[in-house]
């Protein structure tokens, strides 16, 4: 993504862009790695042998709210590329500034749920849940941090002129990896929060652990 | 801004020379950065392979006194890190980047500075990951790090940190190349040069950077979780808080199978090359060639559990994973028989380059055979964990992959470098190498039946092991002698190897109509192509029945001399330091955790990687 | 440059015009026909040495082996049968087709041939064909053995750094009438030693395994494959000795720094033999004669400051788990889980310095504070060779 990049790319033999091509051929690696974190969660959900669980935890409204800000910033991110390809400078910086911002609430949501669950007792190493869970939307977190500084950087790029209409390209890369990103989120709100998860049962007594009586009472009543 | 050219504001200068110290710190052509990968592979080879030596000088009677038991696992594990992750893949990666670019007539890759800085990655991550020894505190834990053998409390000192970390470097130098293979081998390719008109190697490089890419995540996430576990206590491999050990082992071997694959599909693409050549016909079956490649690619994602059998998946996972492995030996079988398919009815001579390439085929039917014999699980659950194992992978590993680079090693020296490798010392080497390799790991089918587990660090009298490993040490010396004289051949070419000539071998590919060495732009004119072994077909019109070849100007023998007066006209990106600083940062950065988290090393190195990723963003291709 | 020695010299043709090497010597020529005969021999060779050994203690492929190990024997030889008809095959192919297509003088050029569809085919569906062959067998025999058959005696096996506990379930008590089902630990019922394990001949042992920290995997060679202990979990399988022996086996999973001296002894009875070894080691050791020296070995066992008791189990005297129980260590062939043979010597040198034996164990740094003097460890091995 070179704001002084040369003039004119050699033809490919695809004719697709080979950052583009680079930008794909990386979010397909990027799969792997939020899969095989998916499926240690996956695996060991259930498996916990203390509380607390994530049915004790969770607050789905609030990650809802979260998840529709993450998805309304790719929203934002398809009208910045927009106003680039039609040249719409101003149209970019705003619409870039709209994605950093809707990204970085998206961020300060998330801290505000991991500090609310740490004070609840859910600790990196408290048990299964804790350990899978924080790995995996840490991971998350951190590549919309990086996503976020990205867009800050075309940003001020922008601003300083080094932006042209002719290098919408970059900002379509950029936009491939928000977009990948946000797509992660919606695998991961799925899988992670929607879906009940297994109740864990206490290896030795053979009952329910504790915190688990309250949630299947609840969903009883 | 003229006068102030360069990265970081100047702080960090853009070198304008490819000449001297400076010229190799920055390069970002294709060869040199090839020669680089191969110069630094086949240091680490020496490595390990002292690390090997001194095992082997343990285990050469019962009771050794050579080495203590906690070196010795120190050896085991470094020795299979270095041979795997520093030497077969980095050797293999200097003829993706030395060749490929010329094979599909490409000036250089697609991300020339990303490809230096996967080689600065790597250089880095691998000095990284030896400077445990310094501090006595190399990994134990073997190369595939069982869980939970490697958490803190079973592994409490820094040695499973520095390996956690070190893999995890390595593996963002081998993704980041992969990803540039990709790039460059889809959409650089020479008019005309359809996917099924480029040469086999080639292809066998695309392949294994789609293994490379899919299967690195996986094992990725797998130190994650082990750093995780040891840095931050979390419970990933934690049994007494439910964690699953063997969660690791199927993260791990996921990526583990796969990784053979990486291993070995270079070297087969080496000997697809070095067969016609000098048999003076086409690879016989080209197409199924490379979709029995593809088919391992892809077969090779569902075998992984075989090296679980032992484990206790159970009865239904141990027959699935039973039979999809010995299925895989189908494609496998496939190759060799259109490689003798090759040499059948073909005019052979037998160079140095030619006799590794036939070793590898004989070596690596054994070692085939012997895989088969472990995809029987109920016989495996003998196997397993036995020298027996042993014998298999160096087998395929030493006699196929490390043959295969040998090979293509001779065959390409005179290219690289414009002189051959001395015929003689290549025979010998090859020879010695071959019973070397043979009397130091034929034995050990017979050990490995016979009860010795692997990993041991010493054995018994008695148990009927001690003349095979006194055998198989003295095997392992005669190899050492072999890789003198390579060494020795190699001093001897550089200072006055016969002069090679564009094409010493009578060739098949482009590569081989160009000088040697190439020039920086490699082709003046890039050629355009009407089929496979484009090259010969412009020597060979008569014997080409498809009615292929090469229309290209750029071949006329005057323009072979002196580079012709296009040179001016041809742009190739310039040097930059930015992949050095990046790179050498990243691994400070990731690696200083070994010390702690934020750490200072750790704190510098991001800021360093930061700063070059940055400069890097507005750093035009030429200033 | 090409090799274009023997014959062919003069009419050999280099491309890049320059001089030809002096010919080192035609490396394949004649006796290369003599080649797939070498290579038959070589196997040959390879199985008589095999054979040969088939009287070492850990053999998988000779003689005296348990039913399980033979019929994984059985299935690896028709395999390996199968390997050495493609090896003999293959290589053969391979150095023919080398010496029979040698660069000839004046030859034309090789026809460019490109493939042959059938021939493809051809070698794709007949290794594919052996394949299903061998796999009918296979598949068979990795559920025969998944199913067992009616379980005589039932074992539970405990991997630690560096030793096996093993404990039968059900023996412990002389009250065998009411049987408890939990095990571990705090098996109440259980008759707990560690690393000599007995079964009765010809009856099905079924194994219980699971790991009180790594991954370890118990292996008796001539009985049986291997199956990996387990921190965590328990999982089993069934060997059968149909042999009379002592039969050695060890660990085979990287467990540390004393994985290779990880070893137990699995000695095969007549049913007699081992109902009796099962009441002798159900009783309490007898008590040591105080005027003897295995009188005052007990008491420097029994001494708090010497922290045996802190460690080890000897029924009615102490009871620590940390290490093996010994209430009946007089009564194995071996000590430090294999490694040594059980005499009052080995016993000393045992105690006195475990790192000179098993550089690393865990017993190790709590001796070494002891200094304990040679007569207390002359009194405590003949205390030891008493608990039989």
């Amino acid at each position: 993504m070179s704001a002084a990049s040369h003039p004119a790319e050699h033809a490919t033999a695809t004719g697709v862009d080979n950052r583009k091509l680079l930008m794909w051929a990386f979010l397909g690696s990027d799969c792997l790695f939020f899969g095989s974190l998916v499926a240690t969660y996956m695996i060991y959900r259930g498996r916990s042998l203390e509380c607390p669980l994530p049915g004790n935890i969770y607050d789905i409204p609030y990650t809802s709210v979260s998840a529709f800000v993450l998805l309304m910033s790719s929203l934002t991110m398809v009208l910045a590329l927009a106003a680039i390809q039609r040249g719409d400078h101003k149209g970019l910086r705003t619409w870039l500034v709209a994605t950093g911002l809707l990204g970085t609430v998206f961020l300060g949501g998330q801290f505000y749920e991991f500090t609310s669950f740490v004070h609840e007792g859910l600790t990196f190493d408290k048990n299964l849940f804790g350990s899978t869970f924080f790995v995996l939307t840490g991971f998350h977190g951190a590549h919309v941090t990086v996503g976020v500084l990205i867009l800050l950087s075309l940003f001020l790029v922008s601003l300083r002129g080094g932006l042209p209409q002719a290098d919408s390209l970059t900002v379509e890369l950029a936009g491939l990896y928000w977009h990948f990103v946000d797509i992660v989120w919606i695998v991961i709100f799925a899988l992670v929060y929607l879906v009940p998860a297994p109740v864990p049962v206490d290896p030795v007594t053979h009952q329910l652990l504790e915190c688990a009586k309250e949630t299947v009472a609840a969903v009883a009543h | 801004m003229a006068a102030v050219t360069g990265s970081l504001a100047g702080v960090v200068p853009r070198p304008k020379t490819e000449h001297g110290f400076m010229g190799w710190l920055s390069t970002v052509d294709h060869k040199r950065i090839g020669i680089l990968y191969g110069v630094t592979a086949f240091l680490f080879f020496l490595l390990g392979g002292t690390e090997a030596v001194v095992m082997r000088l343990q285990l050469a009677v019962p009771d050794g006194a050579v080495t203590g038991p906690h070196l010795f696992n120190q050896l085991i594990t470094m020795h299979a890190t270095t041979m795997v992750f520093l030497v077969v893949m980095p050797m293999s990666a200097a003829f993706f980047n030395y060749l490929v670019p010329l094979q599909i007539g490409a000036r250089d890759v697609a991300f020339p500075r990303l490809n230096a800085l996967s080689y600065w990655i790597f250089l880095s991550g691998g000095v990284f990951i030896n400077l445990s020894w310094l501090i006595g505190q190399a990994p134990a834990a073997g190369w595939f790090g069982y869980a939970n053998l490697t958490s803190k409390t079973f592994s409490p000192d820094l040695g499973v940190d520095f390996w956690l970390l070190g893999l995890l470097i390595l593996g963002t130098s081998s993704v980041a190349a992969s990803l540039n293979f990709i790039v460059t081998i889809v959409n650089l390719r020479a008019p005309g040069m359809t996917m099924m008109r480029m040469p086999l190697f080639t292809w066998m490089t695309l392949v294994v950077a789609f293994l490379v890419v899919f299967a690195f995540p996986v094992v990725t996430i797998g130190l994650v979780e082990l750093g995780f576990d040891r840095f931050m206590n979390t419970n990933f491999f934690n049994p007494l808080k439910g964690g699953d050990p063997v969660l690791w082992q199927h993260l791990f071997w996921l990526f583990g199978h796969p990784e053979v694959y990486i291993l070995i599909l270079p070297a087969m693409g080496i000997v697809s090359e070095v067969l016609p050549t000098f048999s003076r016909k086409p690879l016989f079956g080209y197409p199924v060639v490379v979709f029995s490649g593809i088919a391992i690619g892809f077969m090779g994602w569902g075998v992984w559990a075989h090296h679980m059998f032992t484990v206790g998946m159970g009865p239904v996972a141990n027959t699935v994973f039973t039979l999809t492995t010995m299925f895989i030996a189908v494609p496998t079988g496939v190759k060799i028989f259109n490689w003798i398919g090759t040499l059948w009815g073909g005019q052979i001579t037998l160079p140095t380059p030619m006799l590794f390439s036939l070793g590898f085929i004989a070596m690596f039917v054994i070692g085939g055979l012997s895989g088969v014999t472990h995809a029987i699980s109920p016989s495996d659950y003998q196997q397993q964990d036995t020298y027996y194992i042993v014998a298999h992978f160096h087998y395929v590993l030493f006699g196929g992959a490390v043959f295969g680079l040998f090979s293509g090693i001779y065959f390409y020296w005179p290219k690289i470098w414009g002189r051959l490798l001395d015929e003689g010392l290549g025979k010998w080497h090859f020879w010695l190498m071959l019973i070397g390799f043979n009397m130091t790991f034929a034995p050990m089918h017979i050990l490995g039946m016979n009860g010795m587990p692997r990993r041991i660090y010493t054995y018994p009298a008695g148990m009927g092991w001690d003349f095979w490993n006194m055998l198989e040490t003295v095997g392992s010396l005669v190899i050492v002698l072999s890789l003198l004289i390579f060494i020795a051949n190699v001093f001897k070419s550089r200072s006055n190897g016969k002069l090679a000539g564009n094409d010493p071998w009578d060739g098949r590919t482009l590569e081989w109509s160009i000088p040697s060495p190439p020039p920086a732009y490699n082709y003046a004119t890039v050629p355009v192509v009407h089929g496979r072994d484009a090259f010969w077909s412009v020597k060979y019109p008569h014997l080409d029945h498809e009615g292929h070849g090469m229309a290209a100007v750029a071949h006329a023998p005057a323009e072979a001399h002196g580079q012709g007066g296009h040179e001016e006209h041809i742009h190739m990106p310039q040097g930059s330091l930015l992949p050095l600083i990046a790179g050498v940062g990243q691994t400070m950065m990731i690696g200083g955790t070994v010390f702690g988290v934020g750490s200072p090393v750790s704190i510098i190195g991001g800021l360093l990687m930061l700063g070059a990723i940055f400069a890097w963003c507005s750093e035009p291709i030429n200033e | 440059m090409l090799n274009c020695c023997g014959h062919y010299e003069k009419f050999c043709t280099n491309f890049s015009g320059l001089p030809e090497a002096p010919c080192e010597g035609n490396v394949l020529s004649r006796q290369s026909r003599h080649l797939p005969l070498l290579a038959s021999l070589l196997t040959l060779l390879l199985l008589l040495t095999v054979g040969c050994s088939a009287a070492d203690p850990q053999n998988t492929l000779g003689s005296n082996l348990g039913i399980v190990a033979k019929k994984q024997a059985d299935l690896f030889w028709t395999v390996f049968a199968w390997a050495t008809i493609v090896f003999v095959f293959v290589e053969s192919l391979l150095l023919f087709t080398v010496w029979r297509f040698r660069r000839r003088e004046g030859a034309p050029e090789p026809h460019q041939t490109h493939g042959n569809t059938r021939l493809e085919i051809g070698w794709t569906v007949v290794p594919a064909l052996i394949l299903i062959t061998v796999a009918v067998p296979t598949v068979s025999l990795l559920w025969e053995l998944a199913a067992q058959p009616a379980v005589a005696v039932d074992v539970n096996v405990i991997g630690h750094q560096w030793w096996w506990e093993f404990q039968y379930p059900n023996m412990g008590t002389t009250d065998i009438s009411n049987p408890s089902p939990s095990w571990g630990p705090t098996c109440p019922s259980c008759l707990v030693t560690a690393n000599e394990l007995h079964i009765p001949q010809g009856e099905t042992v079924e194994f219980h395994l699971t790991s009180a920290d790594v991954i370890h995997s118990f292996w008796v060679p001539k009985l049986g494959g291997k199956l990996d202990v387990v921190p965590g979990k328990t999982q089993s399988f069934w060997l059968r000795g149909d042999e009379p022996g002592m039969f050695y086996a060890q660990c085979a999973e990287l467990c540390g720094i004393q994985h290779a001296n990880m070893k137990f002894r699995v000695v095969v009875d007549t049913r007699e033999k081992f109902n009796q070894w099962v009441q002798a080691q159900r009783q309490a050791p007898r008590p040591p004669d105080a005027s003897a020296l295995e009188g005052k070995g007990a008491e420097v066992f029994k001494a708090p400051a010497n922290a045996c008791v802190g460690c080890h189990t000897v029924q009615g005297v102490s009871a620590g788990k940390l290490g093996p129980n010994l209430t009946h260590i007089g009564s194995r062939t071996t000590i430090a889980a294999g490694v040594l043979d059980n005499t009052p010597e080995n016993l000393k040198r045992w105690i006195h310095n475990p790192d000179d034996i098993k550089p690393g164990n865990l017993m190790a740094p709590a001796v070494r504070a002891l200094n304990l003097s040679n007569d207390d460890l002359t009194a405590l091995a003949a205390y030891l060779t008493s608990l039989k």
